[in-house]
């Protein structure tokens, strides 16, 4: 068997890479152990939130399938942080977990190019350190030019519910073995990672007269700009529910402290800090006395309750007991316990920018692999090391790598290899220095021409762009010319609540307030007098761009003045066949640093932690001679 | 990165690394004082060159780091002086190389000659300040403290050194990473709101960001003020003696010489060039330029002279305005000073007390250049015009470096805008926005630029993570 490209799993990274590449038109053979299990939710059945939205818009806008499936199973959709600026709004909705699944296999299915092999890879295959194939647990060979793997929490996962152990990925799933060890043996590094998950309760058990609901926007907001606004939602609407524990339920869960795999040092793995277990939380801040819990719906026609905010790995009859403390689930049935698992990750210094490995050519990690957690930032690597395998298959020689500047996307892979981090990684908007610019709602601005470039958007999709890109540069400039005298808008102005002017202001100073809002200003003016405006407030994206870049003009302009003075750092590159070993003048810890991570930029390597800036200095200086 | 090329620039670096191989000798306390110097030596070839010369117990070329030996120093069969090497090996020296300290008993002649006996063994001169650019090229000190040390070897008088050593160890860093640590803690409130927007947490009021922030600013300004203060300990200051002719300007310089170095006679126009002289005073050096006496005057050689006084009072720090108590103040002299420098630089000084006492003319001090009387209060006048009334404790943090000021004056910028950006009801991720700008600035000082801390906090400190 050979596919010009293999693709080791059929998670969220894994079905982004397989989906890009086969349209940019190369062979795929998709190798997953269970193919019902595509794009399946591991956890948490949600997609979205601070940050994570964002990584979906930006996937969306470079032609990845993240959005799409999300919009068609999702069964709750809400815009977070609503009473902030644009730049932190951020898209969350719960799936229908069997759904998400779904339409995922649909979209997989249904792409030319992509072949699905049930079977599990337990071998890499190399010569002349190029990747050349694989080998499965089924005995077969399949060659390639090209292999990215997308092992999740798969590779010698390790399940822990109190003092028991069981070897899987996910619960009712087998681990990945073999493939770790045949990596470890053409000489990379791989460590141990833990994460947990709550357990889960039957939907009919649970008390909701006493709980406080939360119900989802009035308006939902799809992720994807490919969806059909007039069908969605696609399904109906649900909510979800909120609770607390208190000390009763607090003690016992101390209760099983002596059978805690955690506490007893049985987990070797390293859990998140933003995302620890209830033991965790209960032990380090002790002084909190009650912890909330988010009750929510696994699916529409499922009876499961996802409890979000008790992942634990404690004895199941622990968990049972202290969940029935909790206010509405005194009568719950516990269907499974919560569980951790530890599984095997590729610290990610060493894969490029590009998420090739540094090591073997033709060889990409990308997702939980990597050291991440969360489905988006894996879909985002996946869609990454997808469009740079086929780029590379297709003998092409452009690389597709997206700055710090650029999205969320870029400054999650930047730190990976540059910070290879030790904890599961999770993306967070205070992560991007940029993120006034980093918005959701100019993902499709600041990505589609890559997206495009790549064949994952179409023309008319750019086109469309461009023209709005048109529409709201002329329509800043006219803003600046178009002035209103005071007895043209103070009336307005009054009626908002805001001073009233003196003199006449340009409509751009007096978008600038926060009671005002450019849709009521423009209504004032003359419509017939100007046909662009007519054309803006026709085009409800062109009007909301030109609206936030006049309000929030000066900050925005901050950050790109910080831009340009970053970028100087970029664009001096560093050769790849550069010798860190020989600086002789560097500290031997950040001279291994360097070297570990082969930075490609003097933008890069200033961000390796532990790299001074007298390193750097030096490096510049033995870049210039 | 600039702020690594403000002290070390980029030809220097490159300079260094091409003269990084060469082993470097200089005298390392000051020269000719002292019962001891210490001559230290850096680079690869030190132990070998010191041990071609040193006679003790055992050869320092199999000597461990950090040890001491007794012995002298032989040059040309004579024996030179008794001496203690101190021996380091790379990397736990001062230079981050391997290095040799040498105390010998101090005479100026014993340390030219051991220096002289290393010129000829390959060893070279040290730059100044040398030593201290390897040190912080090889890692082994911060920026700030880099920059002390440069300011060290550049300090000329006692507070200086005291200052400049306050700073080395550190007091202006931790005064500024725990003005940073407060920075960090208000932003790490700020973004809990924005990422952690769903968990049951108490977010920061915006009252409290505002009252955060002017805790930092008056911090921050505190600092700012010592910056005159740091500026004359560092840089010393520059007075102008000037007045008309006559007026006692030479006697008032040698006066204050106590040597007799500007020729005085009752002749007006006797001071012809700029007589620049140094002497120091409270551990601050006054650099004092006596002047020709200003006139109108058809002598062209006066005439230049008088161009040359108005040039001094155009860089002075402190403008001396003398006046004969006899011929009384001048006036027209007056407004031209002030035509040339602003008026609070001036001091008006009446000498001559001694000829007509109880008379009593408008000025800051009466003063004999003569007698010496008054000089008491002159000194403090000229104290007070050069750093202003406020006590400064050389034990407290002192910005006395431009780039220091610079940068704190940028995190006050960015802290005032972002107080503006809270009045203006904006949301946390534009206050964020100016108060991390501002944590950059602070970072530049102390050559501090991580960006996880914040989060790294939040982890720390609050209980989230659904
Ligand atoms: C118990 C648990 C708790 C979690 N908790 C959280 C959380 O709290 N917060 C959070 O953000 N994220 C959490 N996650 C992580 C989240 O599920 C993952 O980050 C995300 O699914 C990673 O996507 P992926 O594509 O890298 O891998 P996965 O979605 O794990 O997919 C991996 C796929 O690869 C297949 N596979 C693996 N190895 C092989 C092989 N050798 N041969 C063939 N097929 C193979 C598997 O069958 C699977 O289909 C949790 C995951 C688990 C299992
Ligand atoms: N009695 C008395 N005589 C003084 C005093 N100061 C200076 N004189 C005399 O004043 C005369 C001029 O002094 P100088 O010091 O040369 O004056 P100058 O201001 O330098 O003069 P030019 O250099 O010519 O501008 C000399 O004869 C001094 O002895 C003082 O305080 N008391
Ligand atoms: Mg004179």
């Amino acid at each position: 068997m050979y596919f010009d490209l293999i693709v080791v799993g059929g998670g969220h990274a894994g079905i982004e890479a397989a989906h890009a590449a086969a349209k940019m038109g190369v062979s795929v053979g998709v190798v997953t152990m269970d193919k019902s299990a595509f794009g399946r939710m591991s956890c948490n059945p949600a997609i979205g939130g601070s940050a994570k939205g964002h990584l979906v818009h930006e996937i969306d806008a470079l032609g990845g399938i993240m959005g799409q499936i999300a919009d068609r199973s999702g069964i709750q959709f809400r815009i977070l942080n609503r009473s902030k600026g644009p730049a932190v709004w951020a898209g969350r909705c719960q799936s229908d977990r069997k759904l998400y699944s779904v339409e995922a296999s649909k979209i997989i299915s249904s792409t030319e190019n992509i072949t699905i092999v049930e079977d599990s890879v337990i071998e890499a295959i190399e010569e002349d350190r190029k990747i050349v194939g694989v080998r499965t647990l089924k005995g077969n060979e399949i060659s390639c030019k090209a292999l990215i793997v997308c092992s999740g929490t798969f590779l010698n996962g390790l399940m822990h519910t109190g003092l028991n152990a069981t070897k899987g990925g996910r619960f009712g799933e087998q681990p990945a073995i073999g493939l770790t060890e045949s990596l470890i043996k053409m000489g990379f590094e791989a460590g141990r990672l833990k994460t947990g998950t709550p357990p889960r309760l039957k939907l009919e058990s649970i008390n909701y007269e006493i709980l406080e609901e939360q119900p989802g926007d009035e308006n939902p907001q799809p992720f994807s700009r490919r969806t059909d606004r007039s069908k969605f939602p696609f399904l109906p609407q649900v909510s979800c529910w909120l609770t607390k524990t208190d000390s009763s339920v607090h003690q016992i869960l101390e209760k099983g402290f002596d059978r805690s795999p955690m506490f007893r040092g049985l987990i070797n793995g390293v859990g998140p800090r933003y995302c620890p277990s209830i033991e965790d939380k209960i032990v380090r801040f002790a002084d909190k006395p009650n912890h909330q819990i988010f009750l929510e719906p696994e699916g529409l026609d499922s009876d499961l309750i996802y409890v979000n905010g008790f992942s634990t790995s404690l004895p199941e009859e622990i968990q049972r007991e202290a969940i029935a403390k909790i206010p509405g689930l005194e009568n719950a049935e516990m269907v499974r316990p919560g569980y951790a698992v530890e599984y095997d990750y590729l610290p990610p210094y060493q894969i490029d920018l590009t998420l090739e490995t540094k090591l073997i050519k033709g060889l990409y990690f990308a997702g939980q692999i990597n050291g991440t957690s969360g489905y988006e930032e894996a879909a985002g690597q996946g869609l990454i090391a997808g469009i740079n395998a086929a780029l590379k298959i297709l003998g092409r020689k452009d690389e597709f790598v997206l700055k710090r500047s650029d999205a969320y996307i870029g400054v999650l892979i930047d730190d990976l290899v540059g910070k290879s981090t030790d904890e599961p990684y999770r993306m967070f908007t205070s992560r991007a220095e940029h993120r006034l610019l980093l918005r959701q709602d100019n993902a499709d601005r600041r990505l589609y021409e890559f997206g495009h470039r790549f064949g994952l958007i179409s023309d008319n999709e750019l086109k469309e762009m461009k023209e709005r890109e048109v529409l709201i540069t002329k329509s800043k400039d006219l803003f600046d010319e178009i002035k209103f005298k005071p007895d043209e808008i103070n009336n307005l102005l009054e009626s908002k609540a805001t001073n009233l002017i003196d003199n006449a202001e340009p409509v751009s100073k007096l978008t600038k307030r926060p009671e005002l809002n450019l849709r009521d200003l423009l209504q004032e003016l003359d419509l017939e007098k100007y046909p662009l405006v007519n054309s803006l407030l026709a085009n409800e994206k062109a009007l909301e761009q030109v609206e936030i870049e006049l309000k929030y003009e000066g900050y925005i302009q901050r950050q790109q003045d910080l831009i340009k003075k970053m970028e100087k750092l970029e664009e001096v590159k560093i050769p790849e066949s550069f010798d860190f070993l020989k600086l002789k003048t560097i500290s031997n810890e950040s001279k291994e640093k360097l070297h570990k991570v082969r930075p490609r930029s003097i933008g890069q390597a200033s961000r390796i932690s532990g790299v001074s800036p007298s390193d750097i200095s030096i490096l510049l200086v033995y870049l210039k001679n | 990165m600039q702020l690594i090329f403000s002290i070390i620039t980029q030809k220097e670096l490159t300079e260094y690394l091409q003269n990084s191989e060469d082993t470097i000798v200089a005298l390392a306390t000051p020269a000719g004082v002292g019962a001891i110097s210490v001559i230290r030596v850096s680079g690869p070839k030190s132990i070998e060159v010191v041990d071609s010369i040193f006679e003790g117990n055992g050869r320092i070329i199999n000597a461990k780091t950090h040890t001491i030996h007794y012995g002298k120093i032989k040059y040309a069969n004579e024996v030179i002086d008794d001496v203690l090497v101190s021996v380091f090996r790379e990397p736990n020296s001062y230079t981050g190389e391997d290095s040799i300290e040498i105390s010998t008993h101090g005479s100026q002649l014993i340390v030219q000659k051991i220096i002289e006996s290393f010129l000829e063994k390959d060893v070279r001169l040290a730059e100044p300040g040398e030593f201290t650019k390897r040190a912080f090229l090889n890692g082994r000190m911060d920026l700030a403290q880099a920059e002390a040390v440069v300011d060290i070897i550049n300090s000329r008088t006692e507070a200086s050194l005291r200052g400049a050593r306050n700073q080395l160890d550190g007091i202006l860093s931790a005064k500024v990473d725990s003005l940073r640590e407060m920075l960090i803690n208000s932003s790490s409130m700020l973004e809990l709101e924005l990422d952690f927007a769903e968990e049951d947490l108490e977010f920061l009021p915006k009252e409290k960001v505002i009252e955060r922030i002017d805790e930092i600013v008056i911090e921050i300004d505190e600092l700012l003020k010592t910056y005159a203060f740091g500026k004359v300990i560092r840089d010393g200051v520059n007075v102008a003696l000037v007045g008309k002719p006559n007026v006692g300007k030479s006697s008032l310089l040698n006066y204050l010489l106590k040597e007799s170095r500007a020729i005085v006679s009752e002749i007006p126009g006797t001071t012809r060039d700029v007589i620049r002289e140094e002497f120091s005073l409270d551990g601050i050096l006054f650099r004092l330029f006596d002047t020709a006496g200003i006139r109108l005057t058809e002598d062209v050689i006066e005439k230049e002279g008088v161009f040359r006084s108005r040039d001094a009072v155009k860089n002075a720090d402190v403008v001396l305005f003398l006046n004969d108590i006899i011929d009384g103040f001048a006036n027209d002299l007056y407004k031209e000073l002030k035509q040339l420098i602003k008026e609070d630089k001036i001091l008006i000084t009446v000498n001559k007390i001694d000829l007509l006492h109880d008379h009593i003319i408008e000025c800051d001090v009466q003063i004999s250049a003569k007698t010496g009387e008054g000089i008491e209060s002159l000194f403090k006048a000229m104290k007070q015009k050069a750093i202003g009334s406020e006590n400064y404790s050389e034990k407290g943090a002192i910005v006395s470096n431009l780039r220091h000021f610079n940068a704190l004056k940028k995190a006050k910028q960015h802290l005032v805008q972002a107080k503006e950006s809270v009045q203006n009801g904006m949301s946390g991720e534009f206050i964020a926005v100016d108060l991390r700008n501002a944590e950059s600035s602070l970072g530049e000082i102390i050559g501090k630029v991580t960006t996880d801390d914040i989060l790294n906090n939040i982890f720390a400190k609050f209980c989230i993570g659904k």
